[in-house]
């Protein structure tokens, strides 16, 4: 089986610090990680890959140079092959011109059975590039995914709701979007760390790919985000105090008359 | 002159960094408390090629270099000083002697499956009465036919009592002295081998240190390990690598209580203010972290000689006193700097101080250090 993951390389938010007089994110010194949900993608793919050994796992991923670390990172786990595309051109890219990016590289690289993403990167959290790459590449999809199990060229998968699960059949070739309650991603091993440098990262530029600045990029993305910023935080709540269900019962309503809420 | 470490030692402390924060660290204080040796944890590393770092692939190694490898014995004993000497035992003292003066059956034998991850190895040089005096073997062993029977003990012994591969030196002509030592690859599994009694360590409580005990042991004449008489050189070039391991786990256990006295004084408040805007604590963590990268520089510099080919006898030696020096220094300060909370076992630094001890101790003595240090100036 051929399966692509698409990863984001992305700053780590657990060492992400909010400036308190601008509100805005300290982005220095803050190290770049995998996404998150994107691992769980990965290591949906190398469980495959454990169970059928002649499975061939490639990442792609859009970003600046310096995202060959995280490449490196999913090489070291156990992936086969790395695709960057990287090129001034796309940069500022949003999810639309990015999907038009990725989607184009994967058309690139041709032969699949399944891609595999996570469901939402951490630092933008919109959760629409992978089902827009499927849109593009006119696969089925499925988001959320919390389990799979694959018979011949059909999955069965199970599928993460607010309110429960759908348990849904579909057929390869197809999209999934993972979650983190797929599983739980491996380390990288020591010797995959030594053998991931020694195997060559293929680059892409928009012109490798046929892309112009009207469908990638800055420019072309129909999305602009014009402000960011800390929501407010909410103010403590209050605890009634009482012994008895009755007395509870008496001091909540009399809170909720003095304002005016009954 | 570079002082940047490779992709792939950057790489590596990224993943054993993560490893030792997940895996280890929640369950140092448990088993220096009990005692009880991390088994699960020490197969995970070996899955993870851990315990292979600086062995070529050929022979089952991760392909890494012994930068490399200091590297993850720091990143363990950052968190907890038995894991790191258990990986530093196994490497540096048994898979070592093997790859280095091992013959490829023997290597085929014994150090795939140490590096493959089925086998723990150990090392058993120190006697009763042959510590710092390590010519001093009173182990016998005697040729009859096509085998050796070993007799005697061994005492201190990381990984003694969960090993399966150990590397002992024994005595083969007493009247030869030093030349008399040979070394040879035991089997836990050799009928007339046992494991005597297990120490109750002041630190590293965890890594099963025990007696092992030879009584008409026979073992094959093919596991000789060097040739005869020459066990003391294969014992102590063994020592000078094992050294770098020693110095590495120092190394770590400082920065350990390095970094946790640092969160600590920006937690702690007294006088109205964090600990850590006070000048006096301020100049203590400067003098803390100077000595930590010094010794840090010592390290990886004598790793690095040994990697590139180069003598590093006197560097490891030099690594090993400053870099252990350091350690004890440095979370005996930990423990000053945390204060009452500081001896309790409520924070880490007592036991990173109580682990600290020990890298001053064993693998040679800072004396001996620097026996080898002034023999290398005062010729």
């Amino acid at each position: 089986m051929k399966i692509i993951v698409c990863v984001k390389q992305v700053p780590d938010t657990n060492e992400v610090k909010i400036d308190p007089k601008t509100g805005t994110l300290i982005r220095e010194g803050v190290p770049s990680i995998m996404n998150n949900d994107d691992a769980n993608a990965l290591e949906a793919a190398l469980k495959i890959k454990d169970a059928e050994p002649s499975t061939h796992i490639t990442m792609v991923t859009m970003g600046p140079p310096q995202a060959d670390v995280m490449l490196r990172e999913g090489l070291a786990m156990g992936a086969d092959e790395a695709v960057l595309v990287s090129d001034r051109l796309v940069a500022g890219s949003d999810t639309w011109a990015t999907s038009n990016c990725i989607s184009a590289a994967i058309k690139k690289i041709g032969d699949y059975d399944l891609i595999l993403a996570g469901r939402q990167a951490i630092d933008g959290d919109t959760a629409q590039v992978g089902p827009q790459i499927a849109e593009k590449l006119g696969l089925p999809q499925v988001t959320y995914v919390e389990d799979l199990e694959i018979e011949g060229d059909k999955l069965t998968v199970k599928r993460a709701l607010e309110d429960g699960y759908e348990m849904i059949e579909v057929k390869l070739p197809c999209l999934l979007t993972a979650i983190k309650e797929l599983n739980e991603p491996r380390y990288m091993s020591v010797p995959g760390i030594f053998s991931a440098y020694k195997k060559d990262i293929t680059v892409w530029g928009a012109a490798d790919l046929e892309l112009s600045a009207d469908i990638v990029g800055l420019d072309a993305s129909p999305t602009n985000v014009y402000r960011s910023f800390t929501p407010e935080p909410k103010g403590k709540g209050k605890m009634i105090d009482g012994d008895t269900p009755a007395e509870l019962v008496s001091g909540l309503l009399s809170e909720l008359k003095a304002k005016h809420l009954v | 002159m570079t002082f940047q470490l490779t992709k792939e030692q950057e790489l590596l402390r990224t993943m054993v960094r993560k490893f030792a924060e997940t895996e280890v660290e929640p369950i140092a204080a448990e088993i220096d408390q009990t005692g009880e040796f991390p088994k699960e944890n020490v197969e995970k590393m070996k899955k993870l090629g851990l315990l292979s770092i600086p062995f070529p692939t050929e022979w089952h190694g991760a392909g890494g270099d012994n930068v490399s490898y200091a590297i993850a014995v720091e990143e363990l004993s950052r968190v907890c000083g038995t894991t790191g000497v258990i990986c530093s035992a196994h490497t540096s003292l048994c898979a070592w002697p093997i790859y280095h003066f091992g013959t490829d059956e023997q290597k085929k034998k014994y150090l795939v499956p140490l590096l493959n991850g089925e086998k723990l190895g150990a090392f058993g040089l120190t006697e009763p009465n042959a510590g710092t005096d390590a010519a001093g073997q009173q182990t016998k062993a005697v040729k009859d036919g096509d085998s050796w029977i070993l007799n005697g003990s061994k005492i201190f012994i990381t990984n003694g009592g969960m090993a399966d591969t150990f590397v002992v030196m024994a005595m083969t002509d007493k009247s030869k002295g030093t030349r008399g030592i040979s070394a040879f690859i035991v089997e836990s599994s050799y009928e007339g081998f046992s494991i005597g009694k297990k120490e109750d360590k002041m630190g590293i409580r965890a890594s099963a240190t025990t007696e092992l005990i030879f009584e008409n042991c026979r073992i094959p004449a093919e596991n000789l390990l060097g040739v005869e008489g020459k066990g003391f050189k294969v014992a102590m070039t063994t020592l000078d690598g094992g050294r770098i391991g020693i110095a590495a786990q120092a190394l770590g256990i400082a920065q350990g209580a390095l970094d946790k006295t640092v969160a600590y004084l920006d937690q702690r408040k007294q006088f109205g203010m964090k600990l850590k805007k006070m000048q006096a604590l301020q100049f203590e963590i400067a003098d803390m972290k100077t000595r930590v990268e010094a010794a840090r520089l010592l390290v990886y510099s004598a790793a690095w000689k040994k990697e590139t080919g180069q003598p590093y006898s006197v560097d490891a030696a030099m690594a090993k006193l400053f870099a252990s020096e350091t350690a004890m220094h440095v979370t005996t300060k930990a423990v000053q700097l945390h204060g009452g909370y500081g001896y309790t076992k409520d924070y880490p630094v007592e036991r990173m101080m109580r682990d600290a001890k020990i890298t001053e101790i064993y693998e040679g003595t800072s004396e001996v250090q620097k026996m080898v240090i002034a023999g290398s100036v005062l010729r």
